[in-house]
């Protein structure tokens, strides 16, 4: 069997940053250790023109390597998306590695292959192909949150996280296996085919499809199938956290979503419902239970529950029964344009976390921010946007993005359920507030005067203004991105 | 976009092309990278020179302004972002462009008064203060209901921080009571707003929407929403008791916004968009409206009465007088709309005033108890003049401003319910009460020893920010009509909202109502200006 050369090109980007994942390993052990930033320069390269050949296949839809992939606008969509956070997220890593003393080049390799993992589960229209991008990411991120080696709370964290991840990853193959069973096929678009044949008439496909949920449940830290993000987050070095919570949260959604709509589209009725409850009880617990965190590390653990959940507003949209065409596609869309606002203000409050140093350690704790404002303005102001915006309070983009997920919902008829998402939302500014609260109405002790402070790099510095622009001009002219997203929706079948 | 033919008629641009709004708008946030930039010690006068700018280009708008026009002037409108159709859009008519001046006219003033009470963290208190000032202008001039929304909200964290930052002892937990408790009034705001959206015709264009007809149903529904916010910021009773606190732990400028500027969000709300919006609604829930703003007068009063703090007296003060202007609202008649409007300028003048006289003495006493601040007619002449001033202006002593606007309402509500009326009549003679019982014991009381060597008479800068606020006093006073001659017609317009529903409700005139709604018995509830002369 010959590769055709075209299918190649198609997913010339994976190919481009698996390979530079490949030479960083190799080059890592020859190159000396005031060096390493060469290494994570050579993938922001290649970020850069991985982004380049990818958007250019923004608007179209092409099928590769007989329709395992497929590359469409809903994929480039989340694509650049990837891009941004994982250059971020290696930009922010310069700076903290070397401050946790655990600069060791093949981090930026792992950056990377997550992102190729990533990359392949947003255009997988096979379900095994998904699945193969999942545990590429999967296995990559389980080496990464334990990247503390000697610290005893990050291989906690990697040991849980891989025990759950891999019992997830199980539950979710034995769902497509019994779905290859029903159908024959584990291509979506034969998927589909079969079962709006079928319906819910065949018990079997009912559980295959429980099963997908809880799977990818699991990989969107959705209630409840949550328990590993709080430790897992909490044990992480923070530029892993920050990695995890933004970029593979993302990518799950995305083929979540596929999957849902474009294999058992015909069957909505078998799925919405089950969705909404978990919605609605993501939403609760992820902001009831970050109220009483001490640590901001948990805190923000929650918070993305707690997003997710507001995320999956926008899937609940797109499947509830009657709904189709352009309200249905606004959902797909509200959700995309929330989760790339998600990500600037998630990515922006790790950072802070990041460079907040106390003594030689992480100042983790909300106590540690206690006072911040009147030593560094700029580091308050920017912990202020990203926690205003985090509550969804105008004029940040935080507000942008339930603005477009409630309208979706009361376009829908789902008034009650916009209702609920506002009433957490306002629960929430509880405790987003309560940092804003430490650090501009508290007096630090002498101690905490002393020990704790920001170190800023350059690099951490990009990283910050890219989160705070992203947060605010979203926030004032997210049109464009409104427009990208609602074309990008409707190329979702 | 249905009825946009309709709107565009309606507008009216005696801008000459320049777009005074947006420059009122923009002038504060000017100010705020100027006061970034700038040393610490010259950000006071920069603050102040913005502020003063900004009321100066602010004064256009009163004098261009035509008052024959019911529609809205000044109008701007620029797409914001194109999907779903939201719009920079702004304009002001006789009902918003007071309350847009009153704050124009209170900024400088805000900064005048923490010349030297402030002296931690200035410049962010400056650009607190000139952020909520942008944000409570372009509450009062959005037209589009998310721009609306977007300010109404902005506010909350400048606020959250004037209060939580610069406030009193128990300021962290005053500051985060307003902030959730505004915030979860606003929750069901933005759930009508996008209800309406979908009901409305597609458009979030305020004027539109306002055309557009409810059924009654959906109505009662919005109308419950909108109360949820509105009625948390004015604050009716029962909600009102973020108020004592917010007032009694915020620094002097921020209860004079919170007070004068702030309170008025939500009776604007009720204007703008509860009473054209919603008329069936509006008039089936007015006896409950009207029932609270009584009970608000009445507590509030006998609340004022037995406090002991200066702040916290005037702040239930505020509930009372609060609920003269939800009073006059909910008359749904000319002369108690207009003399609510009136009031609510007014309120924002004597209380801010008032404010700004506990401001004064605390800085000097570094008490906030009546007792620790008596005999000051002795001791300071000066100030125990204004301070009885702006008391009696507060009671509604005829010849100053409350009088009017008090008058105004009662007669609007007398023509509504005698035995409201009365009751509501009530709340003056109470006011009186603990105004009078005030003044005896802080002017005319005995001083306390040893706060006596610290009473030292107004400064030039404290006479030079009072002197305006007795000047308003008086003029509104003396002779309103200059102030009810901007607002006549866009009240007019507001009630033929009205009557239309009415109508609607009595002979079906075909705009798609059903009789659902109880209907008032009606007769008494329409009397046009002019039956009674203020």
């Amino acid at each position: 069997m010959t590769l055709p050369l075209a299918d190649l090109v198609l997913i010339l980007p994976e190919l481009l940053i698996v390979g530079m994942a490949c030479l960083i390993l190799v080059l890592d052990p020859i190159t000396p250790a005031h060096k390493k930033d060469l290494l994570a320069w050579m993938s922001l390269g290649i970020l850069v023109v991985g982004s380049v050949v990818t958007v250019s296949g923004f608007g179209e839809r092409v099928m590769a390597f007989s329709d395992l992939v497929v590359v469409d606008s809903y994929a480039v969509f989340w694509k650049m998306l990837l891009y941004l956070v994982s250059g971020l997220t290696i930009l922010l890593s310069m700076g903290y590695l070397k401050e946790e003393k655990i600069q060791l080049a093949e981090y930026y390799a792992f950056v990377l292959l997550a992102l190729a993992g990533m990359m392949v589960m947003v255009s997988g229209a096979d379900l095994l192909t998904i699945y193969l991008g999942i545990e590429l990411m999967s296995i990559t991120l389980y080496i990464m949150a334990g990247f503390k080696r000697f610290e005893l709370r990050s291989i906690e964290s990697s040991a849980k996280y891989f025990v759950l991840g891999a019992f997830s990853s199980g539950i979710l193959l034995y769902g497509i296996s019994i779905i290859f069973g029903v159908t024959g096929s584990t291509r979506l678009v034969e998927i589909a085919a079969v079962v709006n044949g079928r319906g819910i008439d065949d018990p079997l496909v009912f559980i295959a499809l429980m099963l997908l949920i809880v799977g990818f449940g699991f990989k969107v830290a959705a209630v409840p199938f949550h328990m590993w993000t709080p430790d897992v987050y909490e044990g992480a070095p923070t530029s892993v956290t920050a990695f995890m919570a933004v970029a593979s949260k993302a990518a799950s959604f995305a083929a979540f979503l596929r999957v849902l709509l474009e294999a058992f589209g015909g069957i909505k009725p078998d799925w919405n419902l089950l969705i909404l409850v978990i919605c609605i009880i993501t939403v609760a617990l992820g902001n009831l239970v970050a109220i009483v965190q001490t640590n901001v590390k948990r805190m923000l653990a929650y918070s993305s529950i707690a997003h997710a959940g507001y995320a999956l507003i926008g899937v609940v949209v797109a499947g509830w029964a009657g709904i189709e065409g352009a309200v249905s596609s606004q959902g797909v869309s509200s959700l995309m344009l929330y989760l790339a606002i998600y990500s600037f203000m998630t990515i922006g409050a790790f950072s802070m976390v990041a460079i907040l140093r106390k003594g030689g350690l992480e100042g983790e704790e909300i106590e540690d921010f206690t006072g911040l404002a009147k030593r560094h303005k700029g580091g308050a102001f920017l912990m202020l946007v990203f926690m205003v915006s985090l509550a969804g309070i105008p004029p940040t983009a935080g507000f942008i993005g339930k603005l477009y997920l409630f309208m979706a919902a009361v376009n829908a008829g789902l008034a009650w359920l916009a209702i609920i998402g506002l009433i957490f939302a306002a629960i929430s500014a509880f405790f987003y507030l309560r940092i804003v609260m430490v650090m501009y109405m508290r007096e630090p002790s002498s101690e905490q005067e002393l020990h704790t402070r920001l170190v800023l790099s350059p690099q951490v510095s990009f990283v910050l203004a890219c989160a705070v622009a992203g947060v605010v001009l979203l926030g004032i002219f997210p049109g464009p991105l409104v427009s990208v997203a609602d074309l990008s929706s409707l190329s979702l079948k | 976009m249905a009825g946009d033919l309709s709107i565009v008629t309606e507008m009216v641009i005696p801008t000459g092309g320049i777009p005074w709004l947006t420059i009122v708008l923009i002038l504060p946030l000017l100010g705020v990278v100027a006061v970034l930039l700038a040393h610490e010690a010259l950000s006071r006068a920069i603050a102040l020179t913005v502020s003063i700018l900004t009321l100066l280009v602010s004064l256009p708008l009163w004098v261009a302004f035509d008052n024959a026009q019911a529609g809205m002037q000044f109008v701007e409108k620029h797409l914001w972002i194109d999907s779903p159709a939201i719009h920079y859009s702004l304009g002001v008519d006789g009902i918003s462009m007071p309350l847009v001046l009153l704050t124009t006219f209170l900024t400088p003033l805000c900064i005048l008064v923490s010349w030297t009470s402030v002296q931690t963290r200035m410049k962010e208190f400056l650009i607190s203060l000139l952020v909520m000032e942008t944000a409570t202008i372009g509450v009062f001039a959005a037209l589009d209901f998310v721009l609306f929304y977007v300010f109404w909200e902005t506010m909350l964290i400048p606020m959250y921080l004037l209060i939580g930052v610069w406030g009193g002892p128990n300021r962290v937990y005053a500051a985060i009571k307003f902030f959730l408790y505004t915030l979860a009034g606003s929750i069901l705001l933005l759930v009508a707003i996008l209800v309406l959206f979908f009901e409305g015709g597609r458009t979030f264009d305020i004027l539109a929407l306002t055309h557009a007809s409810y059924a009654p149903g959906l109505q009662s529904l919005l109308f419950w929403a909108f109360f949820a916010a509105f009625a948390v910021k004015v604050p009716m009773f029962p909600f009102h008791t973020w108020l004592p606190d917010a007032h009694v732990e915020a620094p002097t400028a921020g209860s004079i916004i919170l007070a004068s500027v702030l309170l008025k969000m939500g009776t604007y709300g009720f204007l703008r968009f509860s009473l054209p919006m919603l008329p069936d609604a509006s008039v089936a829930y007015t006896p409950v409206i009207m029932t609270l703003s009584v009970i608000a007068i009445i507590y509030g009063a006998f609340m004022a009465l037995a406090q002991a703090d200066l702040k916290k007296l005037i702040a239930y003060s505020s509930v009372s007088h609060m609920g003269f202007v939800t009073l006059g609202i909910f008359a749904l008649n000319a002369q108690g709309i207009e003399g609510a409007i009136l009031q609510m300028i007014n309120h924002g003048i004597t209380t801010g005033a008032l404010f700004m006289c506990v401001g004064i003495i605390y800085e000097r006493t570094h008490s906030r108890q009546i007792t620790d601040n008596g005999g000051l007619a002795n001791a300071m002449p000066k100030y125990a003049t204004f301070f009885v001033i702006f008391a009696l202006s507060s009671v509604g002593l005829p010849g100053m401003n409350s009088f009017v606007g008090e008058f105004l309402v009662l007669v609007g509500t007398f023509a509504w319910s005698k035995l409201t009326g009365t009751l509501a009549a009530l709340g003056i003679i109470l006011a009186a009460a603990y105004i009078l019982y005030l003044v005896q014991r802080m002017i005319y009381g005995p001083a306390s020893p040893q706060m006596l060597p610290k009473l030292t008479d107004l400064n030039f800068r404290e006479f030079g920010m009072l002197v305006p606020l007795v000047v308003l006093v008086f003029w509104i006073g003396l002779y309103p009509k200059p102030l009810l001659d901007v607002m006549h017609a866009s009240v007019e317009r507001v009630i033929a909202s009205q009557s239309t529903s009415v109508m609607v409700q009595e002979g079906g005139d075909g705009r798609g109502h059903t009789l659902a709604m109880t209907a008032e018995p009606s007769g008494h509830r329409l009397i046009m200006k002019g039956d009674v002369a203020p």
